[in-house]
């Protein structure tokens, strides 16, 4: 038997308004023009993988990859310095894989490996459209493992797999189109309530037995008839977070979970059902582990930590989907793959090397040390969770970012060490010597076609 | 360490530069058959009686033959080198330890930028492939971290010390105005350098160096020689550099409110021309102000003035060009111009025509000793170069 271990999540800092789109009320989440799906997974991932033991495998599902054809389940992998024996497997094509990679991680553990499962999504629409409106960009991540480590056991499931054009995009179009919700409520409505009653039957439970019911899909009428059949009462149905939020994509079932985790108690039973192209469900019986094993941001602290002044337009320019004016400044050049191999513990992993005769902190790592001059006598060290500070700082209006100006400021961390590095989701009036900060895992630009990942400071979310 | 100059040993025997700014219709080996023929023509010589050249460029061309072929030089020995913004200096310090090695009986070092054909604002640098970790600060956002550090340390207000900068680059563009050769030759009065949006920090547009194109050289040989090509040389009485270990970049000891580099090279060039008080000894300098902030430091790491006290000599107007100790008599990289390769060659010119009595609107009375100083790099991981210059030996 296996179980969910630890988790956690990941909502991007800022907002857009609806209203700012025309689009009614309540806001969704927007991923800043230097995130995308793979640097949200690696955030929700941090949390759930300290102290979850050696892992196995590692199961990444999207429907917005930032690469079409290169494994970005790799790159998680090196931003979490993960083992490089590690199993990976990474899903598509459906926003209900976020749920089959937790059912993939599952079937990890209860062979005996313990699974990192992540899923994200960056959601875009057609402008004006419900997709774009409704939709969110987040985070989630679940470590599977045995029964004796879960604060969350799986105790039943059910699937359904169904050919249906419901959501559709070509590789080739930017935006997904669906067709009329009523012909997808029709079809995909009776299938979940079908595979949410063989879930139930599968854990030996009833539907009064659920303490939380979390009912996702691409088709909210369909997803409405559940309740409707199992008798469901208000209470307990879990906040959906449309109108906060919006719909996450690939992750938004399991970040829906991870709330309902963060307000469980020993003994909940927990239904879990994403319906797309068919529909999965799974149940969770929440041990008494949960109360200790939690993880150290609840998706409720990330809905809390925002800011939601964001412009239309400036939405639109970070997802590329409005062409504007370029300033006159030399289009980033791609990293180079040599450079980025030799130095992927640190450009990854944020491993940078302290001094074995002086203890020095070196951010990049050094052969030689800057303070005492020796030479080859470093050791890693990986300072992605270190505390540290602004020591001083600058606005550059000069240099070219998608979010003016660039906050440029020298980062002090604790326990000796230093580097130049951009700050990201800040409001530049708030900067100030002193202001203590963490390490974010983020895309800084792409030049002439490759990704350019690193890290960059933030003030602590 | 063992640095032991070459005081006296070498003399500058002849200069040339072109006016520096926006030359869309000259291009990099135009620039430099104008300087090298001003210099030769200086100097008296005609081309084929110089030895070899050093050719200082850092991004408008590769290779001696940049300048062999423009002048169509006799397979003569041709060095292209570059160390940043210092590249200039470097030139001439490689060109006079070859000349008074002997190697040598008259060389040539020259400095040219073409920073205008890019269409870019602002420097831009091209690198290597790279794994894609560096940081991506601007030139002005670096120099802008001095600024509010600079104030923290000595308890000056923010407001007052934007005043003292504005006073800076209003000082360099006054100078400017009276150099025909200068990119900008207007006067600026002080609320128009204060109105200017932030570029970086506390840095409008006017607390930043020109970006423009030029040429600058300097025609050298070994002090006994000098006499058969002028009969008002000068001599080099130091020359130095300091390539630093980036420090500031991995120390937190580094507060951004001094350039280590400047210390070392300024400290070895005074003790290679014997000077004990620069304050006093030397009479007037051409530093590198990229920025209005880097003025303000260079002036305490140079012992010009005591740490924590140039802001007020600034205010006094001790380094205005009437003052007690001209900085920048010709207008500075702020007024002239920052063509990279050229800019230490530039400030070598201004120091030749201040010792010969050829400075005209700008001259100094009587100047004894100059200094030259050239940075390359950003505040705590820079190069620095220091020169000391008199129009007499001893």
């Amino acid at each position: 038997m296996a179980g969910i271990t630890r988790y956690g999540s990941y909502l991007p800092y800022n907002r857009l308004q609806r209203a700012a789109m025309g689009a009614g009320k309540g806001e969704r989440a927007v991923a800043s023009y230097d995130e995308d799906s793979v640097s949200m997974a690696v955030e929700a991932a941090r949390d759930a993988v300290r102290g979850a033991g050696e892992l196995g495998a590692l199961v990444f599902a999207t429907t917005s990859p930032p690469y079409a054809e290169k494994l970005n389940a790799a790159t998680i992998a090196a931003a979490l310095d993960l083992p490089r024996t590690v199993r990976a497997l990474e899903l598509g094509s459906s926003t209900r894989m976020g749920l089959g990679a937790l059912l993939a991680g599952a079937d990890a553990a209860a062979g005996g490996a313990r699974a990192l499962v992540v899923a994200a999504d960056v959601v875009i629409g057609a402008p004006g459209g419900a997709r774009e409106s409704g939709g969110g960009d987040g985070a989630v991540a679940f470590v599977t493992g045995p029964d004796a480590e879960s604060l969350a056991r799986f105790v039943g499931r059910a699937s359904a797999t169904t050919e249906i054009l419901d959501v559709w995009r070509l590789p080739s179009d930017p935006f997904a189109k669906q067709w009329e919700e009523r012909f997808g409520a029709e079809t995909l409505g009776p299938i979940a309530v079908d595979t949410a009653t063989r879930a139930l039957k599968s854990a030996g439970i009833g539907p009064a037995d659920l303490r939380t019911v979390v009912l996702d899909g691409t088709n909210a009428r369909a997803v409405a008839l559940v309740p409707e059949a199992l008798r469901l009462k208000p209470e307990q149905l879990a906040d959906p977070l449309l109108a906060a939020v919006g719909r996450t994509g690939a992750a938004h079932a399991g970040l829906l979970l991870a709330r309902a985790l963060d307000r469980a108690s020993a003994g909940d039973k927990v239904l879990v059902l994403c319906c797309a192209d068919g529909c999965d469900a799974v149940v969770l019986e929440v041990t008494d582990r949960i109360a200790s094993q939690r993880p150290a941001h609840a998706v409720d602290r990330w809905l809390g930590s925002k800011r939601n002044d964001l412009a239309y337009n400036t939405y639109l320019k970070w997802r590329g989907i409005l062409p504007f004016e370029p300033p006159r400044r030399p289009e980033p050049e791609r990293p180079a793959a040599p450079p980025m191999k030799r130095a992927d513990h640190w450009k990854y992993g944020f491993v940078g090397s302290r001094c074995e005769k002086c203890s020095t902190g070196h951010l990049p790592p050094q052969r030689v040390c800057v303070k005492c001059g020796a030479v080859d006598q470093m050791r890693e060290e990986r300072f992605a969770d270190t505390s540290c500070k602004v020591a001083t700082y600058t606005l550059d209006h000069l240099a070219y970012t998608l979010q003016p100006p660039v906050v440029a400021a020298i980062v002090d961390y604790a326990g000796g060490g230093r580097l130049s590095c951009e700050l990201t989701d800040v409001d530049p009036k708030e900067v100030a010597i002193g202001n203590e900060l963490e390490m974010t895992f983020r895309r800084l630009y792409t030049g002439q076609g490759v990704h350019n990942y690193f890290w960059k400071a933030r003030p602590k979310r | 360490m063992a640095s032991k100059g070459i005081k006296d040993r070498v003399a500058i025997v002849g200069m040339g530069c072109t006016p520096f700014g926006e030359h869309w219709d000259k291009g990099a080996d135009d620039l430099l058959v104008d300087a090298a023929t001003d210099a030769y023509k200086s100097a008296k010589v005609d081309p084929d009686q110089v030895d070899a050249y050093w050719l200082g460029t850092m991004g408008s061309g590769v290779s001696g033959l940049m300048l062999s072929e423009a002048l169509k030089l006799d397979y003569k020995p041709v060095t292209r080198l570059e160390n940043m913004c210092a590249t200039g200096s470097e030139a001439m310090r490689n060109a006079a330890y070859a000349v008074a090695s002997g190697a040598y009986d008259l060389v040539m070092a020259i400095g040219v930028e073409k920073l205008k054909d890019s269409g870019y604002s602002g420097l831009t640098g091209s690198r290597p492939p790279s794994d894609g970790t560096d940081s991506s600060m601007t030139a002005p956002a670096t120099f802008s971290l001095l600024a509010p550090a600079y104030a923290k340390k000595y308890g000056v207000d923010e407001a007052t010390l934007k005043q003292v900068l504005a006073r800076i680059a209003w000082k360099n563009h006054k100078n400017g105005a009276k150099n025909p050769k200068a990119q900008f030759r207007k006067e600026v009065p002080m609320d128009k350098i204060c109105a200017s949006p932030s570029v970086a920090g506390m840095l409008g547009i006017f607390d930043c160096s020109g970006v423009s194109d030029g040429s600058a050289a300097a025609i050298l040989c070994r002090a006994e020689d000098a006499h058969k090509y002028t009969d008002h040389p000068i001599y080099l009485k130091a020359l130095s550099f300091a390539a630093g270990p980036a420090e500031g970049y991995f120390s937190q000891d580094y507060d951004f409110t001094t350039f280590p580099e400047v210390v070392a090279s300024s400290t070895d060039a005074y003790k290679q021309a014997g000077v004990t008080n620069p304050r006093e000894q030397i009479s007037m300098a051409e530093v590198h102000d990229c920025f209005t902030p880097t003025e303000l430091v260079l002036m305490e790491d140079m012992g010009f003035s005591p740490r924590g006290q140039a802001w007020k000599d600034e205010q006094e107007g001790r380094f205005d060009l009437e003052g007690a100790q001209p900085v920048n008599p010709d207008g500075g990289l702020k007024s002239f111009g920052h063509p990279i390769g050229a800019s230490g060659l530039r400030m070598m010119y201004e120091m030749w025509l201040q010792l010969r009595g050829e400075a005209g609107p700008r001259q100094i009375k009587n100047p004894k000793l100059g200094l030259t100083h050239n940075l390359g790099g950003a505040p705590g991981r820079c190069v620095s170069f220091v020169s000391i210059v008199g129009n007499s030996l001893g």
